[in-house]
């Protein structure tokens, strides 16, 4: 499928040159990296910690401790176990821009509105809203690797079985589609997770086991076609093995199309688990989701800003995803090209 | 013909099974036992709150008294025999919270969804197709960009988000009272009104419910049809027809829209499942008593008997829509053949 438009140009650069001629596209991806930003440095854009801090004629860097913590590497010394380091008489410290945690309780200030102090307002626990959009911003992420892979993996493992043998195997995986086709899958994601323990890789899992369908079959039309070309009758011909035909020769030509039901799956799976935690179901109860902000939006109907920014980001996540996932299916669309 | 159909339906019996199955085995697998839960917190609460060991066995008595009447306390695969041998009587049990029967409840709340449901497909089609042809005959003009990309928008606003905001900003509270916030129909609504008053009242009540049902499909479907039609329209005999002196309005109204209408039969199908998923959130912002709501509320009170409805009355309707929309296919495209549309 190698296009050389007589440079030598190899196939994705090839496809990277038509992306990029593509702005809404382009703009969907510096979204989609701008994510990647807010969830990698989220400890540091809203922390309750200081990055540095000057106590009883000591350094300290709070932070990084923390990670050295959770890693088992390291621990807090006992001066600074379990305290508030906002109350801390410190002679210096430098505080994130966000000087909250997305689940730290403050009851001194339920629904407070955008203000100076707190960005985007707080919730009914007090909890900062800003954090929590901020963090959350990970969850996003996580459904993205955690769910769609789950379902890339079901999907091309059995589109690829049922295109390549066809018969009584295409038969059987057929019937499995029109299962997953017929089952309402939002109701059966709503049973399995509200019958689990509450927890969110749980949940993600979940979205990836019930949403493999679309993948499976985009694979099994590619296979059913490639199948049949002469190169794949010459390295069966030669007696290359079944397993090496199908992943070594036809995936890698297979795998274009697929790529674009990858992000249009990542904004899917971003807006199922936005309804999940909606209702309520697969979230702990201090686990702050977009989703789960909304959800408390509902009940308390004069907090405007519980509703507009939590939506608003899955919102601007979803569609950066759809963007890049368009401008990936014209960029790769040998019918589109020249137009 | 029949023997076609015949054909799909004997397929669509292992299935139908591999679904019931799955929701089954889902329901009995999950840690959890909806007896404690109906017992408030169960055993663990009883022991947590001092309770004697002699009252605690007589929780634990009650409790597998009861287990022992709904069959719980059975094999599952006996138990699942049974579920299936009591569907061919249409018999779903009896529900674990209120002991009523589940086909009754099923039967009360179904029409609500479908109702809302048939609405929603009719309004996206009647958005959608429209929206497609425009963009199909103005390709990448200005106009066709401007309705891509707001298509998009509208797929990508989360239904969760826009249910919210229209609640919060429409429906009363501190701000607009344009919709009611809940129901189907206003508090004083009665069958004495003239019908005209009947007719707004439920138009009132249904407006947003539909509207936020429908928004995220105008895009795929509109897509979709764009698509459809320019293949259409770059077919040799639409070329025959220009050439041979028809206006444009008869080549795209005559000749090429009949064909590109032939695809979007089959979206109806893949549409079918989803509605039914997606009411569930909408039935519970706007409080409509509906199939959705019916299954949300027995999911979390796990009652199986409901449940296992929910599940299978929703597969069924879907299947069915799938059977239909193969049939209407071959119906409205003689070129296809039954039986032959395997890929």
């Amino acid at each position: 499928m190698a296009v050389n438009s007589g440079r030598g140009e190899g196939y994705w650069s090839y496809v990277w040159r038509q992306f990029k001629r593509n702005r809404l596209a382009v703009m969907g991806l510096y979204a989609v990296m701008g994510l990647f930003f807010l969830a990698i440095f989220a400890d540091f854009l809203a922390n309750d910690k200081p990055y540095y801090m000057r106590y009883q004629d000591r350094t300290y860097f709070p932070i990084f401790r923390s990670y050295l913590v959770r890693l088992g590497v390291g621990s807090w010394p006992l001066e600074l176990l379990n305290v508030n380091f906002k109350e801390l008489d410190s002679q210096r410290s430098i505080f994130p821009p966000i000087p909250y945690r997305s689940n730290g309780i403050d009851l001194t200030v339920p629904f407070s509105n955008p203000s100076q102090t707190h960005w985007l307002g707080t919730d009914k626990l007090g909890r900062d809203l800003m954090a929590g959009i901020i963090h959350g911003s990970r969850i996003s992420l996580s459904i993205g690797f955690v769910a769609v892979g789950i379902s890339l993996v079901i999907g091309i493992v059995l589109g690829a079985l049922a295109g390549f043998f066809g018969s009584w195997v295409d038969l059987v995986i057929s019937r499995l589609f029109e299962l997953m086709l017929a089952i309402p899958t939002f109701f059966l994601l709503i049973t399995i997770a509200a019958l689990l323990p509450p927890s969110i890789f749980l949940t993600m899992a979940v979205i990836g086991l019930t949403s493999w369908v679309g993948i499976a079959r985009f694979t099994r039309n590619e296979f059913l076609r490639i199948r049949n070309l002469d190169y794949v009758t010459a390295a069966i011909a030669l007696g290359v093995s079944s397993r090496k035909v199908m992943f070594r020769h036809i995936l890698p030509n297979a795998l274009a199309p697929v790529m674009v039901s990858v992000a249009l799956g990542i904004a899917a799976a971003i807006l199922v688990e936005s309804g999940l935690s909606f209702l309520g179901i697969g979230v702990p109860a201090d686990l702050v989701t977009w989703g789960s902000i909304l959800n408390e939006a509902r009940s308390n109907s004069f907090a405007w800003w519980l509703v507009v920014f939590p939506g608003a980001a899955i919102f601007i996540t979803v569609l950066a995803y759809y963007l890049v996932g368009e401008g990936l299916r014209d960029a790769l669309d040998p019918r589109l090209r020249g137009s | 013909m029949w023997r076609y159909i015949f054909q799909r339906i004997l397929l669509f019996l292992p299935t139908f099974i591999g679904i019931t199955l799955i929701s089954f085995l889902i329901m009995r697998l999950a840690p959890g036992d909806p007896a404690e839960l109906l017992a408030g917190g169960g055993l663990a609460a009883a022991g947590a709150s001092g309770i004697s060991l002699e009252k605690r066995g007589a929780v634990d008595q009650a409790l597998a008294q009861w287990r022992a009447q709904y069959g719980l306390d059975r094999p599952l695969h006996i138990q699942y025999g049974m579920w299936l041998k009591n569907l061919f009587a249409l018999d779903f049990g009896v529900s674990f919270k209120d002991n009523q029967p589940v086909f009754g409840k099923i039967l009360d709340r179904l029409p609500v969804t479908i109702k809302l449901n048939i609405l929603s497909i009719f309004l996206v089609y009647l958005v959608a197709i429209p929206l497609g042809i425009y963009s199909a005959t103005h390709s990448y003009s200005f106009g066709d960009q401007v309705t891509t990309l707001f298509a998009f928008i509208l797929f990508s606003l989360p239904v969760v988000w826009a249910g919210t905001m229209a609640l919060t900003f429409l429906c009363g509270g501190d701000f607009f009272y344009l919709f009611p916030p809940a129901g189907l129909t206003s508090i004083d609504y009665s069958p004495n009104w003239p019908l005209w008053e009947r007719l707004k009242d439920q138009v009132w009540h249904l407006f947003l419910p539909v509207l936020l049902l429908s928004y995220a499909q105008f895009a795929g479907l509109s897509r979709y049809m764009r698509t459809g039609m320019r293949e259409v329209l770059s077919q040799d005999y639409v070329r025959t027809a220009r050439a041979k002196g028809l206006s444009e309005t008869k080549v795209v109204y005559k000749h090429v829209l009949r064909n590109s209408l032939i695809p979007m039969v089959t979206i109806l199908a893949s549409i079918l499942p989803g509605l039914i998923g997606g009411s569930i959130i909408i039935e519970t912002i706007f409080s409509i008593p509906g199939l959705g709501q019916l299954g949300y509320q027995a999911v979390l009170a796990r009652d199986y008997p409901t449940v296992m409805a929910i599940f299978t009355v929703s597969s069924l309707l879907a299947l069915v829509g799938i059977l239909l929309s193969d049939i209407l296919l071959t119906m409205v495209d003689p070129r296809i053949a039954f039986g032959r549309r395997e890929q």
